[in-house]
């Protein structure tokens, strides 16, 4: 599960021995919180007989799996030196949309418009996004808008076509479709497990291997370089937003399906959790550094310290303060194992 | 290895090349042409047409008229990069190094494999790199990060990727100027080695030393205008640097003048004894009297700049001690030095010296906020009062005290800085390229102001290259690689000055100082 690390983990006979140490540190902070999760399952155990079950593992690795989708994107996006605040509304507004496309405009507490069979709503899902994706890209690139202020403007944008198009109510009545990603389960573990693990995998040894994977490093590292190489910058950015848009509003299909229904927040206030797990993930908010396999290390530390304690009886009230705590703390783990500043 | 080289066409032969931006010359009629392994010196002061040249030679830019040709072969089209790198390499000055990325990765990068779908192989990448760095004799280890690597190492690396794509010729933008003297020796030796395997150079630099240390064909710019190429050997330093600057007289008198001032009898508002800055100068003694412009000059890598922003308490020296009037000043700390009594004129006004979009009012007493009204208020009326009388006093042009300081041109936005640095009434006066980038008539009524801080009793130090900030000063200091090497008396000439802040300290100077390590 961690192509990218590959590399890192080459022989270095040939280093000068001053530089040695520094250097091993530098190469293991991709897996600065692989010991925090050691110890969260230590202490899990310890807690509760429940926690080491196949049914509480898995239960929370289902619940990390659309989180971890947008991780996924936002990591992809930030190691290309951008980002993209818009992603935890594309996670709702792209099914509402294709949903309302697809259901029939009569007979049902929500009514769409019909206009297309039922199968379509996955793709339709997936055009939504891709099409967010797009736009964003148009503006920070070719209109040269600050990229910050665009995703925000999006994100409340979208978050308020949401409430329009759903007339502010839950959407029940999904497409079997959707209900079929969040509900099955391939060999005794859900699909939406198996089908996130593949993306990762996927996408980390793209990252790790294809010269369009390491064009985004060279992009975030230094633009002008990357340029003077012969890398097309704005068209490789571009692409990754699209991508990074149609990668959560394939969440946002995981999400209805698993639970059932498009609630209209779906996604609100996700984005802060996205970047607290990609940055103590070890993924630069500078762009130009970080792997995959950290960033999900770091979705995995947020889910099982939840895990953890409600398993411990700590009452749901404080988890938000628990989720802050451990964002700080893990931020102060990394930046020490890691030994860079974090600007 | 070696390169037989039959005969063959010079490398790259340009001729007649000319280039215009806007209302700007950059290049008129200018030729050059090097041959194959040799190493050509290209010379001259700012805005000769160096630059210009160079983006031209890569392919950056067309040229408006003129030919270029290359081993015998018209130049690639435009847009056809791989084309042109396998003619022509170049190392700029900033470095196109992805810091975060391994060494093996930045030589190959956007080549790692051959093809887009197909995988890295790190291990062949590896290899490849190790090939690549042994075939130029560069001991870096390709697993390593290029953040980690020494600003030499880097530059061998940036050198050898150039080199990968093919050519023959390389060009290298002031290589030697982030690099301390063993750097640049070390670097020499590359060089050299490189040349016995055939590969031509063209080297621009403002240190005439290593021009003669490295080079056999010195091409000189001036004006745009190409003004000879000679061979190293028949070219003394006497004549280069005239050719450099030229030999026709000054422009118009300037409204200050300098000469018969009795200065040097004033009591010592500036001492700087021993003050030494890691890596960057080293045991620096100066002294300004009251009454007394100062230059401070040196080129790009002397450490004159530095010098500039350690009296301001912009940097923490390592050893050494200011004193200003009499009373010793804790040095590395901004409040302290303008407590002390030390104004200062940053080098870039865009960068350290304005905030561009408030008013002229608020820029110019950003210093004394804490005169400007009861309890740390900042009273408007107090802020506008001051601001007016600074506008009359230094003569700035603007609109009125709230306009905003982007609105108005560069001498006049020189001029709030200088309000600024003045606005505490300070004993000493420290600028540093205080012209930078202002219309000529602006420069004089600039250096006018800072002569009248001398004379009505205050002492100034003109931290600067350019020469016509230096003739305001009443002596001028050379620094060169991080020490003072020589200091001239009021009437200079620019041959003596010019030769002294490019490492010639034996020429013709007045006083035998620190011998340069160079």
């Amino acid at each position: 599960m961690s192509p990218t690390t590959e590399l890192r983990a080459v022989p270095t006979a040939a280093v000068p021995a001053p530089a040695e140490r520094r250097f091993t540190l530098a190469r293991y902070r991709d897996l600065s919180l692989v010991p925090v999760l050691l110890v969260l399952c230590v202490i899990g155990f310890a807690v509760s007989p429940a926690f080491l079950t196949s049914d509480n593992l898995l239960g929370v690795a289902q619940q990390a799996t659309e989180l971890s989708l947008l991780v996924l994107a936002q990591s992809l996006i930030l190691i290309s030196g951008r980002m993209d605040l818009s992603l935890e509304s594309t996670i709702g507004v792209a099914p509402v949309i294709a949903v309302w496309l697809v259901l029939p405009d009569h007979g049902a507490r929500f009514n769409g418009l019909g206009l297309f069979p039922d199968w379509a709503a996955i793709p339709l899902c997936l055009l939504v996004g891709a099409a967010i994706g797009a736009v964003n890209g148009f503006l920070i690139l070719k209109l040269r808008l600050n990229g910050f202020i665009v995703t925000l403007g999006a994100l409340t944008l979208l978050r308020g076509l949401q409430v329009a198009v759903s007339e502010g109510q839950s959407i029940v009545n999904v497409p079997g479709s959707f209900t079929y990603l969040g509900r099955a389960s391939w060999l005794g573990v859900p699909a939406a497990i198996w089908i996130c693990a593949l993306l990762f995998l996927v996408t980390g040894s793209a990252l790790a291997w294809l010269r369009h994977g390491r064009a985004l490093y060279a992009i975030g590292g230094n633009s002008e370089a990357a340029r003077a190489a012969g890398i097309r910058v704005d068209r490789v950015v571009w692409t990754v937003l699209i991508l990074g848009s149609l990668i959560a509003a394939f969440a946002g299909i995981l999400y209805t399906g698993h639970y059932g229904s498009i609630s209209a927040d779906q996604g609100n206030g996700w984005i802060f959790q996205v970047f607290a797990a990609t940055v103590i993930g070890g993924v630069s908010l500078n762009g130009g550094r970080g792997t995959l396999f950290g960033a999900l290390t770091g979705v995995l530390t947020l889910q099982l310290v939840v895990n953890v304690m409600t398993l411990a009886g700590v009452p749901p009230l404080w988890n938000q303060f628990l989720n802050g705590a451990i964002i700080i703390v893990a931020l102060i783990i990394s930046r020490f194992v890691s030994g860079e500043k974090q600007e | 290895m070696a390169d037989p080289s039959p005969v063959r066409g010079p490398v790259v032969e340009a001729d007649g090349i000319s280039k215009r931006f806007g209302a700007t010359v950059a290049l008129s009629d200018a030729r050059i042409s090097v041959a194959p392994g040799e190493s050509h010196a290209l010379v001259g002061r700012n805005g000769a047409g160096k630059s210009t040249l160079v983006s031209i030679l890569t392919g950056l830019q067309q040229p408006d008229t003129g030919t270029l040709r290359f081993e015998g072969e018209p130049a690639p089209s435009p847009g056809d990069t791989d084309a042109w790198r396998s003619k022509v390499a170049c190392v700029y000055q900033r470095s196109t190094i992805i810091p975060g990325l391994t060494v093996a990765e930045n030589l190959f990068l956007d080549r790692q494999s051959s093809g887009a779908l197909r995988p890295i192989s790190w291990k062949r990448l590896r290899h490849r790199a190790s090939d690549l760095l042994a075939e130029y004799g560069v001991d870096v280890d390709p697993t390593a990060r290029a953040e980690d690597l020494t600003v030499e190492q880097r530059q061998f690396v940036e050198i050898a990727r150039a080199l990968s794509f093919g050519a023959r010729f390389i060009i290298l933008d002031e290589p030697t100027a982030k690099l301390d003297a063993r750097g640049i020796e070390r670097l020499f030796d590359k060089l050299r080695a490189l040349q016995r395997q055939g590969v031509a150079f063209l080297f621009i630099s403002h240190h005439l030393q290593e021009v003669y240390e490295l080079c056999s064909t010195v091409t000189v710019y001036r004006d745009a205008r190409h003004i000879v190429t000679a061979p190293v050997a028949e070219l003394d330093q006497q004549a280069l640097v005239e050719a450099m600057t030229g030999e026709s007289g000054r422009g118009t008198e300037p409204a200050w003048s300098v000469a018969g001032r009795a200065a040097a009898d004033g009591t010592s508002l500036l001492d700087v004894s021993g003050l030494s800055l890691t890596g960057v100068y080293d045991d620096v003694t100066l002294t300004a009297r009251a009454g007394e412009v100062v230059g401070l000059a040196g080129a790009a890598a002397s450490g004159n700049v530095q010098l500039g922003e350690t009296l301001a308490g912009l940097r923490r020296p390592r050893s050494g001690t200011v004193t200003v009037a009499g009373r010793p000043v804790r040095t590395g700390r901004v409040p302290d030095a303008l407590a002390a009594g030390i104004g200062f004129v940053p080098e870039d006004r865009h960068i350290q010296g304005l905030v561009p979009e408030r008013s002229v009012a608020e820029n110019a007493t950003l210093t004394v906020t804490d005169q400007l009204g009861p309890f740390g208020m900042v009273l408007p009326s107090r802020t506008r009062a001051f601001a007016e009388r600074m506008i009359a006093d230094l003569d700035i042009k603007t609109p009125g005290a709230s306009a905003s300081v982007s609105d108005l041109s560069g001498g006049n936005q020189q001029k709030v800085v200088i309000a600024r640095a003045l606005a505490t009434e300070p004993h000493v006066l420290v600028a540093v390229r205080p012209t930078n980038g202002v219309d000529v008539k602006s420069k004089e009524s600039l250096l006018g102001t800072v002569r009248e801080v001398a004379d009505s009793g205050r002492s100034a130090l003109i931290v600067s290259d350019e020469l016509d900030d230096l003739r305001v000063c009443d002596r001028v200091l050379v620094m060169f690689h991080g020490r003072v090497v020589t200091e001239f008396p009021h009437g200079w000439s620019d041959e003596q000055l010019v030769a002294a802040m490019e490492g010639m300290t034996g020429l013709n100077h007045t006083k035998e100082s620190d011998v340069s390590h160079h």
